[in-house]
């Protein structure tokens, strides 16, 4: 019994009136954990009740802790007969549990129904006091920190990480039990919104406890999901990233003059570290007591797939750990060393992380849904899993790369057919790094390095191909690096990272994508599973191609954060990629696209296709203005294609003498380059080259990325607006083409973002950040979008020139710089609106869906929130029809979210997501049905220059990461 | 093809004021929407029409579901359904309890009743203002009438404290609550050319001079009710005209007084004891309700329509009321010389406010 469970209720306000006859309620509180419930006083003839109950104690596991939500009912006492239920509060106790993170949960929560929404609110005290249990064989693991953040945590230092976790758990859906058919839908929704809450707290604990056992204490890059699977049941997964973390205090903040140079050699020395070493050789001769293969009495359930996750031939690291040179790691040595836990779920990392970087891999599988008979056996999905693993592990090897970043899995499932995806993007990392990870304390990435000297090598270094030249995996058209002229680069690169910070960019990015309808015939079972099958490598490659030539008419090189979801619905597929494009300074300028037709002789056709090169020509020159793409043309034609290294010299003299034939020889590899010839000979490509050309540019003052940040802005101010938004299209026509749907798919989604632009025109100039969109296929004629993102505002004087050159220019004082930054500016903007917001007596809290917000510094994570909520209605015309009726369903999740992250003591949650919008309707019947699941990291930040000692530090890490911008 | 759904939600509340006004203003969506394109909103940011339809619709949802709160303005600020800055909460607020002088006009003095509600239509069609917004403006003066009925203490401050409105606004609508509680009469022909800010001065003279308030500030209804013990006091002021030596020397003073100011000196002097009777037996007969409701129609047919008709000028006006006010001063048999202030001094300057054209 090793925890004391504490809660208080305070008092409520603006409670529904229950009694019609008085106008009032008769409110108490039921307090229930596990199967203990105490009960509150009735506060009578009040909608503001005060309760000021005594502190209700529950003794209990701290398995259960971390398993079960705290639940608090608000019902209206009545004399003759039952008591209703005004709603219910659930408390997710987890972040208690930790000692670093919250120490009480204090505050108004929304007290929620299913059928009728938030009604009132009521004021709760949480607090938990933990026995310290020795005990080895614990199935808990209090203690274990879980972070949303794809990157290490800021305000934290990664002395080691671990490697992939992964678990699954499944359980009957409780709206497909035959209860459900007796029973009223508010009590079929409690139950279901109760099971996942408590499946998502055995998970965490679950993947807890095999971080434990691998020396870790936290989880980052946690990516929880819901299958819902309908019949065959409720799978709920996660997978994460195992590391251990080091609190970096404020006070111990590093200087800028000790600091520097030391950091770097940090990197080249993996002794003393505070967390030393962590004894890996002797994991490695007798594994660990509680290997996840061999678990222990409650783990029958668990999932383990036999991707050990303990690094077994870890001994080889020691036998190899210094590996001099950034650039010119290839040793199979550092293969062997990370082939046994190669997935990470982050996609931001230190410099000079990534060694190479080889491009995306996915996998895809097809898979008929059977019902899970022994809910602790879900060997079937975690055998599906596996294989999917194993096959993006072998992509990863056949480019040559021993690792997948950017990790990620999703599930579309449609009736009895589910499509499993896994993608990332593969790499080779430096293995010093896996000893150690340093990071600043302000949370910047800092190159730290050489600010002032010839830009070093590892900024271009994640682009040079990590597979054999002669031996290319796949057809490219390789060149000497741009930037270093000594590797060899691909002409475009695709990633599902975000773009590394010592990447140099030429210009601005932008979103950038691709989608796709194809119709299906309905069918059941296996017919309906092949179909579907063999329609997704066509797919695939149409996406690609799609991207392909999106990228080149928007003259750029390569893909960050390329995320491809594949939704099945009964009688269609929709395909949607999202990416972020750049210019990579390092890579080769993509070629034109050039149109070709099949049949040469025709005089009309010729003159259509004139008409079209010339407007694909005329975009492309439009959007290199557009996004400030200027390489320096010389040295582009001059390396531009495969040549020996002696030659270059020369040929670089003689593009000077610009004579006739040299001309001629520079089109000829232009033209080689362009790998995207586009033929017209069918209907098909007129339409591709149309879509191509259709797609509107973002207006003037806006920019949007699905990345982090927008590569090519640096000078974020303080105004933050993260919205979620949805959009259901009926479509009407019973007979549509592909080319139908496709179009009204673009156009749906074009025309959401036209209204984002529209909607957030007064914050211009501002970027959409993170723009992520999910589809689906709810019913047989519907199309859902759900966007989630981030509009956040910069200084529009600053995104000409990076605040380097314009340090440069000023002189390099330290002080100086601090003067003409423009972020001070910014941030004391925000300083302003953020007091006169205080003001309110609701703690204003501040949503992303990024790992920080701008002008200010996260100085505590205080829990992960992971929150489940479903909302039904039966009187759908009543409530606004299904726009009024999801409306104020999302702001009521926006509510709760906001609610307990005050609680918590937080003002903002960091890496938020919208991670299922489910939503289902019968007008005839005047119902509807909703599902949310929401996640995110909530956290105190203060603003940047509330900091003693620090601002000028971060400064400085900023204008040192963009020096080497800078300086390309 | 048709948008099944469409819904946009900012964490911080996304606002339009311009859209805000229109839903106020009760447009449907559609018109509003006209009257954004027509307004160039389009141009601004590259927008289409459905753009513009889509964004309307969202704005009107989310005002539909603010108006809950709006109607009990406290509680937008502690409520966490929508994050507002409380700068913007302020503008929400204020906004929403704006009102056309036009439509005010019309139902000044009314009983705050169904049976006025009924003829909301009525008045929307005379004055231009949509049915819809004619209800919330009628809905709010209901509602702020009733919460401060039941209330003690100053009734500007009251209005101001549960409704967080601006100063101006607060004195407006305690104008508005000062009128239907009294019944005055504004509809008359004769009232039609004063505007809802006379009326709304006067008010402010009435209610800080003549109520219960005035002398004694914890009492319910203080500022609402006319203070009885002072009304029955003005009917002493009777022998200021029912006495003929007191009406010729008050007389006498006040000619001696503005002989030579005034070009209309003469027409002053003729109708001086007209005049007199007319402003004295206003105060009178004050006792009588039904009296009181004519309090505004007896100041205009009693005293400003003759001097119009006279050519007074708004000089003159003021010259010969401060004249005739301070002679009675001097008048040694005239003993009610605080009733007397406490009278004119509100008479003076509603009848300032109200002598124009």
């Amino acid at each position: 019994m090793p925890g004391k469970l504490k809660a208080r209720i305070v008092a409520g306000r603006h409670l529904p009136v229950m009694d019609r006859a008085s106008d009032l309620t008769d409110a108490f509180v039921e307090v229930k954990f596990g199967n203990t419930t105490f009960k509150t006083d009735v506060c009578p003839k009040s909608l503001n009740p005060q309760w000021n109950s005594e502190w209700f104690k529950f003794e209990v596991d701290d398995e259960d802790l971390q398993d079960e939500p705290l639940q608090v009912t608000v019902l209206d006492h009545d004399t003759y007969s039952a008591n209703d239920a005004i709603g219910k509060v659930y408390i997710d106790i987890d972040p208690l549990l930790c000692s670093e993170a919250a120490s009480v949960i204090s505050g108004w929560f929304p007290i929620y129904d299913t059928i009728h929404g938030i009604r009132g609110e009521i004021n709760v005290l949480v607090k938990v006091e933990l026995f310290n249990d020795l005990n080895r064989f614990r199935q808990s693991s209090c203690g274990v920190k879980f972070f949303c953040t794809t990157s290490i945590p800021r305000c934290y230092r990664a002395a080691m990480v671990h490697g992939f976790v992964e678990e699954l758990v499944v359980n009957e859906d409780p709206e497909y039990q035959w209860i459900d058919r007796i029973r009223t839908p508010r009590a079929s929704n409690e139950a279901r919104q109760r099971l996942i809450s408590l499946m998502s707290g055995e998970l965490q604990r679950k993947i807890g406890l095999k971080v434990l056992e691998m020396g870790g204490n936290a989880v980052v890059g946690y990516l929880q999901c819901f299958d819902l699977e309908g019949e065959s049941g409720l799978v709920v997964r996660a997978i994460g990233t195992a590391c251990t973390l080091d609190k970096l205090s404020s006070g111990s903040a590093p200087n800028t003059n000790t600091h520097m140079p030391v950091f770097g050699e940090d990197l080249l020395s993996s002794s003393g570290p505070p967390t030393p070493f962590r004894a890996l050789p002797t994991s490695s001769s007798s594994p660990p007591p509680f290997s996840p293969s061999k678990p222990c009495s409650r783990q029958s359930s668990s999932s383990d797939t036999d991707l050990s996750l303990t690094p077994k031939t870890v001994t080889i690291i020691s036998k190899n750990p210094l590996v001099k040179s950034l650039c010119t790691v290839s040793d199979t040595a550092v293969f062997f060393y990370l082939q046994e836990f190669p997935f990470f779920t982050l996609t931001s990392f230190p410099p000079g992380f990534l060694v190479h970087v080889g491009g995306v891999v996915s996998a895809r599988s097809v898979k008929l849904l059977d019902r899970i008979h022994n809910p602790d056996e879900p060997e079937t999905r975690d055998a599906w899993w596996e294989e999917i693993r194993q096959e993006i592990k072998s992509h990863a090897k056949a480019l040559g790369c021993h690792a997948v970043v950017g990790y990620s899995e999703s599930t579309s499932i449609c009736e009895e057919v589910c499509i499993l995806s896994a993608s990332g993007t593969a790499a080779i990392l430096n293995p010093r790094y896996m000893l150690q990870l340093g990071l600043e304390a302000d949370g910047r990435w800092c190159v730290l390095f050489s600010r002032f000297e010839e830009p070093s090598p590892p900024s271009c270094g994640f682009c040079h191909i990590p597979y054999d030249e002669l031996n290319m995996p796949f057809p490219a058209q390789l060149t000497y690096c741009y930037h270093c002229r000594r590797q060899k680069v691909p002409d475009v690169l695709f990633t599902t990272i975000d773009l590394p910070p010592e990447a140099a960019v030429t210009g601005k990015g932008c979103l950038i994508q691709a989608r796709l309808c194809r119709l299906k015939k309905k069918a059941q079972g296996e017919v309906n599973a092949t179909a579907i099958s063999n329609l997704l490598p066509f797919m695939e490659y149409e996406l690609h191609t799609q991207l392909m030539n999106k990228l080149k008419l928007r003259s750029m090189n390569a893909l960050f954060g390329l995320h491809i979801q594949i939704s099945v619905g009964e009688n269609m597929l929709l395909g949607l990629a999202s990416a972020t494009g750049v210019y990579l300074t390092a890579l080769p300028a993509p070629g034109g696209i050039q149109i070709a037709g099949k049949t040469p002789g025709d005089l009309s056709n010729e003159q259509h296709i004139l008409t079209i090169q010339k407007r694909i020509n005329d975009t492309i020159a439009k959007n290199k203005e557009l996004y400030q793409i200027n390489p320096p043309e010389l040295t582009e034609e001059v390396v531009g294609s495969p040549i020996p290294d002696p030659r270059q010299r020369s040929r670089l003299f003689r593009s000077h003498s610009e004579s006739s034939d040299e001309v001629s020889e520079l089109d000829l590899s232009h033209g080689k380059k362009d790998a995207f010839v586009l033929e017209i000979d069918d209907t098909d490509a007129v339409e591709d080259i149309h879509s191509l050309l259709t797609d509107a540019p973002t207006p003037t003052g806006f920019y949007s990325c699905n990345t982090e940040v927008m590569p090519g802005i640096y000078n974020w101010t303080s105004g933050v607006q993260m919205f979620t938004s949805v959009r259901v299209l009926r479509l009407s026509n019973a007979n549509l083409t592909n080319q139908g749907l496709n179009k009204i798919f673009t156009d749906l989604c074009e025309n959401l973002l036209k209204s984002f632009y529209f909607k957030l025109r007064s914050m211009i100039p501002c970027c959409l950040c993170r723009l992520n969109f999910t589809v689906a296929v709810p019913e047989e004629e519907l199309i859902q979008v759900a966007v989630t993102a981030v509009a956040m505002t910069f200084d529009k004087d600053q995104t000409q020139e990076k605040p380097a050159e314009k340090a440069i220019t000023k002189g390099l004082s330290v002080s100086s710089l601090d003067r003409s930054s423009p972020l001070p500016e910014g941030r004391s903007r925000s300083l302003r609106s953020n007091r006169s917001f205080a003001g309110g007596s609701v703690t204003v809290v501040k949503m992303t869906p990024l790992s920080f917000l701008p002008g200010t510094r996260i100085i505590k994570y205080l829990g992960i929130i992971n929150m489940f909520f479903i909302r039904e209605t039966s009187s759908l015309r009543e409530e606004g029809g299904v726009s009024g009726f999801l409306h104020s369903f999302i702001a009521e999740v926006f509510a709760m979210v906001r609610a307990h992250v005050a609680a918590l003591g937080g003002n903002a949650v960091v890496s938020y997501s919208m991670k299922e919008c489910v939503f289902m309707e019968n007008p005839n019947k005047n119902q509807a049905q909703c599902l949310i699941n929401v996640s995110g990291d909530a956290v105190i930040c203060v603003r940047e220059t509330d900091q003693e000692p620090i601002p000028s530090m971060t400064n400085i890490g900023q204008t040192c990461t963009s020096g080497t911008d800078g300086a390309t | 093809m048709a948008v099944e759904l469409d819904v946009f939600v900012g964490n911080t509340t996304i606002m339009d004021e311009e859209v805000y006004q229109l839903w106020l203003d009760g447009y449907t969506v559609n018109d509003a929407v006209k009257v954004r394109m027509e307004g160039g909103v389009m141009e601004e940011c590259e927008a289409s029409a459905d753009v513009l339809l889509s964004d309307t619709m969202d704005q009107y949802r989310t005002f539909q579901m603010c108006e809950r709160l709006l109607h009990s303005p406290a509680k937008l600020a502690n409520q966490l359904l929508f994050q507002i800055p409380p700068n913007r909460q302020a503008i929400l607020i204020e906004r929403y309890y704006a009102f056309d002088d036009a439509f005010v006009r019309e139902v000044l003095g009314k009983k705050l009743s169904k049976g006025t509600k009924k003829d909301l239509d009525d008045i929307g069609a005379k004055t231009g203002v949509t049915l819809k917004s004619c209800r919330r403006q009628f809905d709010n003066f209901k509602r702020v009438f009733k919460v401060v009925e039941e209330l003690k203490g100053p009734l500007v401050e009251n209005i101001r404290q549960h409704f967080l409105l601006s100063d101006k606004l607060a004195r407006d609508y305690a104008a508005i609550v000062f009128f239907a509680n009294n019944r005055f009469e504004t509809g008359k022909r004769k009232l039609q050319y004063l505007t809802f800010q006379d009326f709304a001065f006067c008010a402010g003279q009435l209610i800080n001079n003549w109520t219960v308030g005035a002398v004694d500030n914890m009492v319910e209804d203080m500022d609402v009710d006319l203070d009885k013990e002072f009304l029955q006091e003005l009917k002493e002021l009777k022998i200021l005209i029912t006495d003929k030596d007191l009406l010729d020397q008050h007389k006498s003073l006040v000619c001696t007084a503005l002989r030579g100011k005034t070009k209309a000196f003469n027409e002053m002097e003729a109708n001086f004891k007209n005049l007199s009777r007319g402003l004295i037996n206003i105060a009178a007969k004050l006792t009588n309700t039904k009296d009181v409701r004519d309090f505004f129609i007896d100041l205009v047919e009693k005293f400003i329509e003759p001097c119009r008709s006279d050519r007074w000028t708004a000089a003159d006006m003021k010259l010969y009321l401060t004249h005739y006010t301070n002679s009675a001063h001097i008048l040694d048999t005239f003993k009610h010389q605080v009733v007397w202030d406490r009278y004119m001094g509100v008479i003076k300057s509603c009848i300032f406010k109200m002598y124009h054209d």
